[in-house]
């Protein structure tokens, strides 16, 4: 949990958007994060996000569930509970083909989005603080961070420059924490 | 960075001057409103029709699978006819999300939610026909591989029958999240424009607490195009392996190697008549008609003729097997399909599935709605007559035949059917009032390249060289 201070600018254009991150990354503001209300391409770029590892992590899960339903399959073939099913071979192989191949793609499938919850940190029950409402909708929302380096008002005049819409000063939690989407007010109050 | 050229010929894939919130304002409305007297009407007939199929499965799960009409003879009835025909439907949802995405065809984002929505629901009632096939159903579980006190005795895993245990449940999940993904962040916005409490709550726990963060969007979009990735695979499986519950055994018309494609095209093929079938009601009712337009409804039509063609190939080349094997079992197979007893349903399935489809060769008629419904039901009436034809026609005259019978269904099967049509509408009704119908993100994606306002201007842009096109996009973004 940290309090903490942002100047916020909404642009309504992702032509504005991108000169907008620009000029911020050059100022030397702390940038905290843009919101957009759908993926612009591109913008990772502009931010200089590395790219994401996710597609790997994937890969990981796929092949773990290959081995667990290879692995499992044989076993049980060979080992725990040999039978002969129509005079083929225990290690059947061209047989297992089907369960491995569905087990590779839930294993993949599951622990990616598992991954990229956690990665995000979302799941059912936790609360971000929203910067604007229309962040989802059509405003595309930049937030810089404020500290004892730079003044308010700099900042905000800095903002308004780059072709926003609306600017605003915001007091708010960085981090997510467990609440309802219902009780923004009493956040806000406390 | 955005390099991808959109010609101004293409067709608009979103009608109308819209801005982004407009479309939010659009595609959100119907959530936020009471529905309408239509609405009511058909969410309780559903669920009527949904409890008359639990008192249907009751009656059977009670008095045991004896009160439907299969037989020693015909063991797979309307059962594993309904069975097959609803799995088929659910796969024009993961199609469309999945493979379209893959091909980079733009108009999927104007159908993909709702078609998966369809794919899910579908492949909930298809389930159902295994599950109470079993006849005591109670112990339904001893199909999965848990380390139990008989043994532990493991099921066999060189059945085409527990391939399909994996396939449905692994399809059922991995669309279920792909479809959930993509509505997080569209849950998002219908949370922060909410004006009632209630709504705010349930619609915050749904989006997981979603924001729009940049980072959160580029972990998103790499999420979406692996499950595609991995989904494109796994739709192609799932027909395939139901259709080697057939195709393993050694029943004349069922062991045939073409069955695998011959079903998966059938399957795409009454996916996609179902689809057009619900769009074509929804876009009326819910006026979302500048979103799924007739460039939509034709790009469906021309997948309904491809795949319908493809089925049609498969029945002639399983007759010209027939004839070319010089088996008679393999003959009298099919002669008895085309003028035995079942000659009906066989001349239903060829009407409604190679003949009628043809008729989307003319372009008026591919964009023309009234038609288009109408095919769509015919559509798929063939095929459930196809999986009718290939189950019940091939076993009800085996190689005894002092054991030949004639099947027909009693009132618990159709029950049942009815029933799973009961469940599938009502959660389709829920869908239509409590989800966004659209893809509300992925529209706003495509709105600047292939919005209709912003097509206008793309004369302009074709006159460009390729060089000073990717100058000025390169430049622009750096």
């Amino acid at each position: 949990m940290a309090i903490k201070k942002f100047a916020v600018a909404c642009y309504d254009d992702e032509e504005v958007l991108f000169p907008a991150v620009k000029k911020v990354r050059n100022s030397g503001y702390k940038l905290h994060d843009v919101y957009t209300p759908f993926p612009v391409h591109g913008l990772d770029g502009a931010l200089g996000l590395k790219d994401t590892d996710l597609h790997v992590a994937g890969f990981i899960y796929g092949v773990t569930g290959t081995a667990t339903a290879l692995g499992f399959m044989s076993w049980i073939f060979t080992s725990d509970w040999p039978m002969v099913f129509g005079g083929k071979p225990h290690l059947s192989l061209p047989a297992f083909i089907p369960i491995t191949f569905e087990l590779t793609v839930l294993f993949a499938a599951v622990g990616m989005v598992l991954t990229f919850c956690y990665l995000n940190q979302i799941m059912p029950g936790v609360k971000k603080h929203v910067f604007h409402p229309r962040q989802t909708d059509d405003l595309f929302v930049v937030a810089i961070e404020l500290n004892e380096h730079v003044s308010e008002q700099e900042v905000v005049d800095f903002l308004k420059s780059t072709g926003s819409v609306e600017t605003s000063v915001q007091v708010a939690e960085s981090e997510w924490w467990y609440g309802r989407w219902d009780k923004q007010e009493e956040y806000e109050k406390a | 960075m955005h390099l991808k050229y959109e010609s101004f010929v293409r067709e608009p894939l979103v009608d109308g001057d819209k801005t982004y919130h407009q479309v939010t304002e659009d595609i959100v409305r119907p959530i936020e409103q009471k529905p309408g007297r239509m609405w009511y009407v058909g969410f309780f007939f559903s669920v009527a029709l949904l409890l008359f199929g639990v008192f249907s499965v009751f009656w059977e799960v009670y008095y045991g699978i004896g009160v439907w009409g299969i037989n020693r003879t015909v063991g797979w009835g309307w059962d594993i006819t309904n069975f097959v025909w609803w799995v088929g439907i659910g796969h024009a949802g993961t199609l469309i999300s999945a493979i379209l995405l893959l091909f980079r065809q733009g108009w999927r984002t104007g159908v993909n939610r709702a078609a998966e929505a369809m794919t899910i629901f579908a492949v909930m009632c298809a389930g159902q026909f295994p599950i109470f096939h079993m006849g005591r159903v109670w112990d339904g579980f001893f199909v999965l591989p848990y380390p139990n006190t008989r043994g532990p005795l493991w099921p066999n895993f060189n059945s085409a029958l527990l391939w399909d245990v994996f396939a449905i449940s692994t399809y059922f999940t991995v669309s279920l999240l792909f479809w959930y993904s993509g509505l997080i962040p569209d849950f998002a916005t219908v949370r922060d424009r909410a004006k009632t409490k209630l709504r705010r709550m349930l619609y915050g726990l749904a989006s997981f607490g979603w924001t729009g963060s940049a980072k959160n969007w580029q972990r998103h979009e790499a999420l979406s195009l692996v499950l595609a990735g991995l989904s494109t695979p796994l739709v192609l499986s799932v027909h395939t392996i139901v259709s080697f519950d057939f195709a393993t055994s050694v029943i004349p018309g069922w062991h045939t190697t073409i069955f695998p494609p011959y079903f998966v095209a059938g399957a795409i093929f009454s996916g996609f008549a179902m689809v057009q079938t619900l769009l074509i009601i929804c876009r009326r009712i819910m006026g979302l008609e500048d979103y799924i337009t007739i460039g939509h409804i034709e790009a469906m039509n021309k997948v309904i003729v491809l795949t319908g063609s493809i089925v049609g190939v498969a029945y002639l080349t399983e007759l010209f097997m027939a004839w070319y094997s010089q088996v008679i079992y393999e003959q009298d197979a099919f002669k008895w399909r085309i003028m035995g007893p079942y000659w009906w349903s066989y001349w239903a399935m060829m009407t409604c599935n190679v003949v009628s489809p043809q008729l989307f060769w003319f372009k008026k008629l591919r964009r023309n709605i009234p038609f288009t419904f109408i095919m769509s039901i015919v559509v798929n009436i063939g095929m459930w007559f196809e999986r009718f034809v290939i189950i019940v026609t091939s076993l009800y005259r085996d190689y005894l035949p002092a054991s030949w019978t004639y099947y027909s269904p009693t009132w618990p099967e159709v029950g049942f059917y009815l029933g799973t049509f009961g469940l599938f509408f009502t959660c389709f009704f829920l869908f239509a009032k409590y989800f966004p119908v659209i893809a509300i993100a992925e529209i706003k994606f495509v709105l600047k390249t292939s919005g209709e306002s912003f097509k206008k201007k793309m004369g302009v842009i074709d006159e460009k060289s390729t060089e000073d096109f990717i100058h000025e996009q390169e430049s622009a973004h750096h």
